[in-house]
């Protein structure tokens, strides 16, 4: 991912900071500029989420791209945020401790690297909440 | 509009071609569609070309003419377009040529699809194949395109009956069928054990759950149905053809287990064929992945959410099956070159109402094609009759 791709969504990456729809009440994450329900007659605001949620779904990825190659094996998940809305993301626990309806909350870390020179990408992943 | 008939067809081999570039594969399936339909190359009105990613697999753009000139088509000006939806590209340019016969416009057309990805290595191809979903918020987190499916898997295992062996069958039965055509990359039979002992790629797939990187090339002659005669006695009719988006990202999805646009595309091709379930003899359905062919046989409304692993164990969707699913083997075992796939399902369909599939033959007068691009953002949906 090019340095200005990375740079330009460091608020969302970093800090969780989505959006919401104030004419229906509608959060998203990951961001959006139009809602899909109120499309032209919506307005839509920075909303930063508690980074509270639970996992919908899991896998853990073995066999990775280049980029992750050498953090495998990882736990990856949808989690649902408690505000709705749904992301992917790492959760950071050991593999065998991963479960549907896990209680998670948002933490910051490193994500991958573009090559051994290239940008490093921090961001979001999810840890166990208890 | 005017209804459309399939005229010929021709595929490459399905494999690992080193010994052939990007264009010298799709410039032989091209000599076999065409020499099928019996038509030549300056009588062709157009041609639209399913490709999802030349430009990273072989760092070549513009697709469209550099397959006309290869084709020996340049002096002859005949337009060309390539067509872009992931693994749904194929489909989806058989959908445009279908569209530009019945619209009148054009009356003679090819549609094509052709991937060449072994010239980059796995992890190079692992990557490029995660574009096919949200590059930002997927791709960015670490998702592959196996972890994806693997999520829909966990997801439907845990709302659903399904079986780790159930869903091992589905590969069996695909290279089952595999073994008995002469197109496909893999051409063994393998048991369930094969599947459950072979490596994890993403919990619960496994490796043999998995359709290969492969390179190969399809393509096809359309034309107006009330011209078909002039080329052929055995055309063949193109019954609906039908499309549908979703999210692009599996997470947004309003069900994690159920690809809302094959179910979408689904049911405006059965609307537009005026047909049922019961009237589909045969299925080639995008199983990219074992889990997807459960997901797409239910989807598609051929049982109920839940029921397909039963299905698939009963032998209900084998060869002389009540509803045979994916007679080529599939993508798990007749391979899968992303553009090229959708193509080689009509080349299946065609085949089979023909009765030219040999070994795999099935008694078949309908059959449905079922392409999907990315984890189910394009799905594409055609209903072909004898």
């Amino acid at each position: 991912m090019s340095v200005s791709r990375f740079w330009r969504k460091i608020p969302q990456r970093y800090n969780l900071v989505g959006t919401k729809c104030t004419t229906c009440g509608r959060h998203f994450f990951p961001p959006r500029s139009l809602c899909p329900d109120c499309r032209r007659s919506g307005n839509i605001v920075d909303h930063k989420f508690t980074g509270e949620g639970a996992v919908v779904t899991y896998t853990v990825i073995r066999s990775a791209s280049d980029q992750f190659e050498n953090t495998t094996p990882y736990v990856l998940a949808v989690v649902e945020l408690d505000e709705g809305p749904r992301l992917t993301t790492q959760v950071a626990c050991p593999i065998e401790d991963i479960k549907i309806g896990m209680r998670v909350k948002s933490v910051f870390r490193r994500i991958a690297a573009d090559g051994e020179s290239g940008t490093i990408h921090y961001g979001t992943k999810f840890v166990p909440a208890e | 509009m005017r209804d459309v008939a399939v005229i010929g067809v021709g595929c490459t081999e399905f494999g690992e071609h080193w010994g052939t570039s990007f264009r010298d594969l799709f410039v032989k399936a091209g000599a076999l569609a065409l020499e099928d339909a019996g038509v030549t190359g300056e009588r062709l009105d157009a041609l639209y070309v399913g490709n999802m990613s030349a430009g990273r697999f072989v760092e070549q753009e513009h697709i469209g003419a550099l397959i006309a000139d290869y084709a020996g088509l340049a002096t002859n000006n005949t337009p060309s377009t390539r067509v872009e939806a992931a693994c749904a590209s194929g489909g989806l340019a058989f959908r445009q040529a279908v569209i530009a016969v019945a619209s009148g416009m054009e009356d003679v057309v090819v549609a094509a699809g052709v991937e060449k990805m072994t010239d980059v290595g796995t992890g190079a191809s692992v990557d490029m194949l995660a574009s096919a979903a949200d590059r930002e918020w997927e791709g960015f987190a670490g998702a592959t395109f196996p972890g994806l499916y693997a999520m829909i898997a966990n997801d439907y295992m845990h709302r659903y009956p399904l079986t780790r062996e159930q869903l091992a069958l589905v590969a069996v039965k695909n290279h089952e069928n595999g073994a008995k055509n002469p197109i496909a990359q893999f051409r063994n039979r393998i048991t369930v054990d094969t599947v459950l002992n072979s490596s994890l790629v993403a919990d619960p797939l496994r490796l043999f759950d998995c359709s290969p990187i492969t390179d190969g090339a399809a393509a096809v002659v359309v034309v107006p149905l009330e011209r078909a005669r002039e080329f052929t006695d055995s055309p063949v009719r193109v019954l609906a053809s039908a499309q549908a988006s979703d999210t692009i990202a599996l997470h947004d999805r309003r069900d994690i287990s159920t690809l809302d646009a094959s179910v979408a595309a689904g049911k405006r091709a059965f609307t537009q064929a005026g047909l049922t379930h019961k009237d589909i003899d045969m299925l080639e359905v995008h199983d990219c992945f074992t889990i997807a062919e459960i997901c797409a046989i239910e989807d598609l409304g051929f049982c109920k959410k839940g029921e397909a692993g039963r299905l698939t164990a009963d032998g209900a969707t084998a060869l002389g099956g009540e509803i045979p699913v994916n007679t080529s083997g599939g993508l798990k075992a007749c391979g899968h070159p992303v553009g090229a796939t959708g193509i080689k399902q009509i080349y299946e369909i065609v085949s089979q109402l023909r009765g030219e599939a040999g070994a795999r033959q099935v008694d078949a007068e309908i059959g449905m094609a079922h392409n999907v691009g990315g984890t189910g953002a394009t799905v594409v949906v055609h209903i072909l009759g004898a």
